[in-house]
């Protein structure tokens, strides 16, 4: 197995710990791996979902701590602002992840106008699947949620928000 | 080309930066105290965002500097007078309308010029303001949406959310005041020239007030002074309890 093979699948056993259903690598966080061919050496670089998520600092951490177990000796873990991180990066699996852990995938793509006045998205319910469901509070348990219900099988539920 | 002098643009990230600490700072005393379990959440996500960018913006001032002072060392190890912030983040959060109406002038505001900052010739700002514009985009629709609920809801709360539009819009001129430092380096591609912003900001307030059944203030006072460090009491007060651990005890940690 080629190291970059190597560094990315370390990076897949990361989660990030307020998501832990879905990688770090489905959430499209991880932006670049850079690997030396001999494993001595390895630059993931990572980028934020919110500017003030308090989770950056942990997933950078857990990062080190992968790269490290797989081998690699000299590990940097480089934080990268732009270009700025959306919800679009999320891989179809780590959607798919999403909706088995009751969180529904961002609707639509991220950018645009929706988020301003009105326009809210139509989200489907990952228990029942049903669009007749309405938002609860614009804000949910993570800065990158929403909190929505299920006015059929009437249950409370996570939104990831696009952004 | 234009060179950008090292004490513009320093001083240039400490204002946004110090806009944005200063205005989470506020809106975090709201933590447990909210009316609903929903607004608490939403004040505190909004608070974190602000947080993310003024660390960003204070480390990028930080750097620029050159003279060794952190995002901590800013934030905690200022006076009063170094503190640039506009007057209207400073303003007490006094009831919920007051809050709702100080952060909708600011989103207001803030989403165009967060816009216009993406294009920024310096790419740290750039990409602070590239992340921050998806943000406020949420914080606007929820802080709107509030001016229009309590605006357009009882007697009671349409009073209230009057009183308060009418109390802090003052204070909102100042976010469009530009000085000779901001002048350089709009010339320079690297600062937003506010005084091009307003049109929008008068769009948002006219729009949203309207559907809240409120009426856009008058006042002609204009009150500015904060990039100077002329403060009003209540900064001292915040200052007071957010700075006392690092006062007290410097450089500690856990």
């Amino acid at each position: 197995m080629s190291a970059d093979r190597r560094a990315w699948d370390a990076l897949d056993g990361v989660h990030d710990p307020e998501i832990p259903h879905v990688s770090i690598v489905d959430l499209g966080i991880v932006r670049s791996v850079t690997a030396a061919p001999d494993g001595s050496h390895v630059e993931a670089a990572l980028s934020p979902t919110y500017s003030g998520c308090p989770a950056v600092s942990v997933i950078e951490l857990d990062a080190e701590m992968a790269l490290r177990q797989a081998g690699f000796r000299s590990v940097t873990v480089r934080r990268v602002m732009a270009p700025a991180w959306t919800t679009d990066w999320i891989t179809p699996r780590g959607r798919d992840r999403l909706t088995a852990a009751g969180i529904a995938p961002p609707a639509g793509p991220a950018g645009g106008k929706g988020a301003l006045l009105g326009h809210a998205p139509q989200v489907a319910c990952p228990q029942c699947g049903s669009l007749h469901t309405e938002r609860l509070s614009e804000f949910g348990s993570t800065a990158c949620k929403a909190l929505y219900r299920c006015r059929d099988c009437l249950e409370p539920f996570d939104y990831f928000k696009c952004l | 080309m234009t060179t950008i002098s090292k004490d513009d643009l320093f001083t240039y990230a400490l204002r946004l930066g110090d806009d944005s600490l200063i205005l989470g700072q506020r809106l975090g005393d709201w933590c447990a105290r909210s009316p609903e379990m929903e607004l608490d959440m939403a004040l505190m996500n909004v608070a974190l965002d602000l947080f993310g960018r003024a660390r960003g913006f204070l480390t990028h001032a930080g750097a620029v500097e050159g003279a060794g002072r952190d995002e901590d060392a800013l934030a905690f190890r200022r006076d009063i007078e170094a503190f640039t912030n506009v007057l209207l983040v400073e303003q007490p959060n006094g009831s919920f309308a007051d809050t709702i109406a100080r952060q909708f002038l600011f989103d207001a505001f803030d989403l165009p010029f967060m816009e216009a900052l993406t294009t920024s010739a310096d790419e740290t700002l750039a990409a602070i303001a590239a992340k921050a514009v998806k943000e406020t985009a949420y914080h606007l629709r929820f802080s709107a949406e509030w001016v229009v609920r309590l605006g357009d809801g009882t007697e009671d709360s349409h009073r209230r959310m009057q009183t308060a539009l009418d109390a802090l819009w003052p204070y909102a001129h100042e976010l469009f005041e530009m000085d000779a430092t901001e002048d350089r380096l709009c010339a320079a591609g690297v600062a937003v020239d506010r005084g091009a912003l307003r049109g929008r900001f008068d769009d948002m307030l006219r729009t949203t007030l309207t559907e809240a059944t409120l009426t856009l203030p008058k006042s002609a006072w204009r009150p500015a002074g904060g990039r100077q460090g002329r403060h009003s009491e209540p900064l001292g007060l915040l200052l007071a309890e957010m700075q006392w651990m690092q006062r007290a005890y410097p450089g500690c940690s856990w």
